[in-house]
């Protein structure tokens, strides 16, 4: 069984199809990297597996979506358990006007958890995976708006795990951050994989190339080719992905 | 040729937005330096007006009276000289028309001609006099001691617990109960308008669909442009009687009657204001939450209200300024007694609600034209550190989120 799996997927914005017929199955512990030019879908289709699109007007999703062998359009089904078990990122980190500290304890408090040691251990632990607890660990008191923009992605990183989520979501985590902020992150992906299922959209070719074990190309909503990275990459099997990749369009 | 004439009316219309933009800083500075001239020059006043005189007996130690103390003595309730450290008699009042109680007409004369002599003469006869007349009237060898009245002092205006501006012979000039009265109204409006406008703000911009939203949020902005007469006129009509009705009053226009219409004419301010913070949360962080498995609630009241509080704080304290300043309902609806209010179940009067009442019978340059202005002052007082209090709150934000 695949952790993920999408079947049939369509997707409608209005009188726009965003996704045609998207079919891709990912296996656990591995990253999946979804490029593609601005406009092909790629965010919609990430975004649909944690039901995020679900908060848009008027958008219209058909086909199925397997987490676990469950369909998560299914109806009955609990989001925000669902979301529990997806940690996202977001293009620009994007922090709570909270504490460091809070900022981390976020997702617990809201799924309930009051004991206050096992927060902490929690928070500490999630900040240490992020290699970010020696830099904050003397002011974890402090808004976590002071810290720099690629410290403050690692933040929110930590945020979605201290949740302790078997996915994770990232959409383009690194495009509002400088290229050192950037190489910490790339290196984060790799280490998380051995716990996590990653599924990371981005603009960056070499950073697809670098961070992912399989690849989707995107566009105009439809799925031009899904394999492993390196293939994709040095010998693609379509001729617009061939393009893309050597940067004649997009 | 082209260039010099471009450049010549380049300079004309500079010199057109200078001009325009310095005339209304003018405006603006002259006004404000005309009322603060008006308002403090009551400070220079006496409380009896001009043209008059009260005179003791010339064996009476006593020299100076304020005008609590006058009036006190007019009202009888200090009838005795030694309790105001004047000498151990007992106060008679003598008023002008008492004169015929002394002396015939033909002794005072067909045109008054003997009256400032007769005065002199009672004056000086009766040991516990109180004298109050024209200061026409006041002989050149005169016999008895002319008071100086005190001016009016800062504290006796501010902590002053009458509002009686038109007493005779001494106004009593103190804006206490109008302060509280303004305060008290302000407030309740507040404590009405705050819960319902953040609850209408919230459901606006986080839960309602676009076009419930298109629909309330017009109406709600229209609420805003109702004339102030109108809302005054539906608290008279409605709002009153129900006061009276439900609370088994005398009258039903009290200071709750006010806070409520003020507290409706405050919403759409604090609505569109907070709805429009809450509005700014970027979405980024909203759908965080929510990806960390926060509910719909838990984001607003953990993310939203935190983010946008500001925001919120600004549209608070901007309705609360419209409230205080607010003329017309709230002098249809309060019922304006000048009295320092207990409870929100009696007729108050407010500073702006003052102004518009009296300054038709104030005559123009006294005492009491100069009062009203001095109530204008502290209402503008009043806003100005609402509207500095706003700027601060609401650049605290674009600091933080820089």
């Amino acid at each position: 069984m695949q952790k993920l799996e999408s079947r049939h997927i369509n997707v409608h914005y209005g009188t726009t199809q965003a996704l045609k017929d998207i079919n891709i199955g990912i296996d656990a512990n591995t990253v999946t990297a979804l490029i593609g030019p601005s406009g092909c879908g790629k965010s919609t289709y990430l975004r649909l597996f944690n039901r995020m699109n679900d908060l848009i007007d008027g958008i219209k999703i058909e086909g199925q979506i397997f987490v676990d062998g469950k369909d998560i359009y299914e109806k009955g089904t609990n989001v925000d358990s669902l979301r529990k078990n997806t940690g996202m990122v977001f293009q620009k980190p994007n922090p709570f006007p909270k504490t460091i500290f809070e900022n981390v304890a976020y997702g617990l408090r809201v799924n309930g958890i009051t004991d206050q040691k096992f927060i902490e251990e929690r928070v500490e632990t999630s900040i240490q995976q992020v290699v970010l607890w020696d830099e904050v660990k003397d002011k974890l008191k402090k808004s976590a708006f002071e810290l720099s923009g690629g410290q403050q992605q690692r933040l929110c990183i930590a945020r979605a795990l201290a949740i302790q989520p078997s996915i994770i979501l990232m959409d383009e985590p690194t495009s509002a951050l400088d290229p050192i902020s950037t190489a910490k992150i790339e290196e984060l992906i790799h280490e998380l994989k051995t716990k996590y299922t990653i599924v990371i959209v981005t603009h960056n070719m070499q950073q697809a190339a670098r961070v992912s074990d399989h690849t989707a190309f995107f566009y105009l909503g439809e799925l031009v080719e899904f394999g492993i990275t390196k293939e994709i990459f040095t010998n693609p099997k379509r001729e617009k992905t061939q393009n893309y990749i050597t940067g004649r369009f997009g | 040729m082209k260039t010099s004439y471009k450049k010549i009316s380049e300079k004309l219309i500079e010199s057109l937005l200078f001009v325009s933009s310095m005339v209304t800083s003018l405006t603006v500075i002259l006004i404000v330096i005309f009322l603060f001239k008006e308002g403090l020059s009551v400070f220079n006043e006496t409380p009896v007006e001009a043209g008059n005189v009260i005179a003791v007996n010339k064996k009476n130690p006593l020299s100076s009276l304020s005008s609590e103390q006058i009036k006190n003595i007019f009202d009888q309730k200090i009838t005795h000289w030694n309790e105001v450290a004047g000498s151990k008699d007992s106060i008679l009042l003598f008023r002008l028309e008492d004169i015929s109680n002394y002396y015939t007409d033909e002794q005072i004369g067909e045109n008054f001609e003997h009256l400032p002599e007769c005065i002199s003469k009672v004056v000086d006869s009766i040991p516990g006099i109180l004298a109050f007349f024209p200061e026409k009237y006041l002989s050149k060898n005169f016999h008895g001691k002319k008071i100086e009245f005190n001016k009016i002092a800062l504290k006796e205006f501010f902590l002053g617990k009458e509002w009686f501006p038109t007493a005779q012979p001494a106004a009593q000039l103190g804006v206490l109960p109008l302060i509280l009265g303004t305060l008290w109204v302000s407030f309740g409006a507040i404590l009405l308008a705050l819960p319902l406008g953040l609850a209408a703000a919230i459901y606006m911009s986080e839960i309602a669909k676009p076009k419930v939203r298109n629909v309330m949020k017009p109406l709600i902005e229209l609420l805003a442009g109702i004339p102030s007469v109108v809302y005054g006129f539906f608290g008279l009509v409605v709002i009153v009687p129900l006061i009276q009705k439900l609370f088994d009053l005398p009258v039903g226009e009290t200071g709750l009657a006010g806070s409520i219409v003020l507290g409706i004419m405050a919403l759409p301010t604090i609505i569109t204001i907070s709805e429009d913070a809450m509005r700014n949360t970027p979405r980024a962080m909203k759908e965080a939450s929510l990806a960390l498995g926060a509910s719909k609630w838990q984001t607003i009241y953990k993310i939203v209200i935190p983010y946008s509080i500001s925001g919120i704080t600004a549209g608070a304290i901007l309705g609360i300024g419209r409230a205080i300043g607010e003329t017309m309902a709230v002098l249809m609806v309060t019922g304006n007694a000048a009295v320092i209010p207990h409870s929100i179940l009696e007729p108050m009067r407010t500073i702006p609600a003052t102004i518009a009442a009296e300054l038709g019978e104030a005559p123009d340059g006294g005492l009491h034209f100069k009062a009203l202005f001095a109530l204008g002052c502290i209402l503008f007082i009043i806003t100005l550190c609402i509207n500095l209090i706003v700027e601060y709150v609401s650049g605290r934000k674009t600091h933080k989120a820089h």
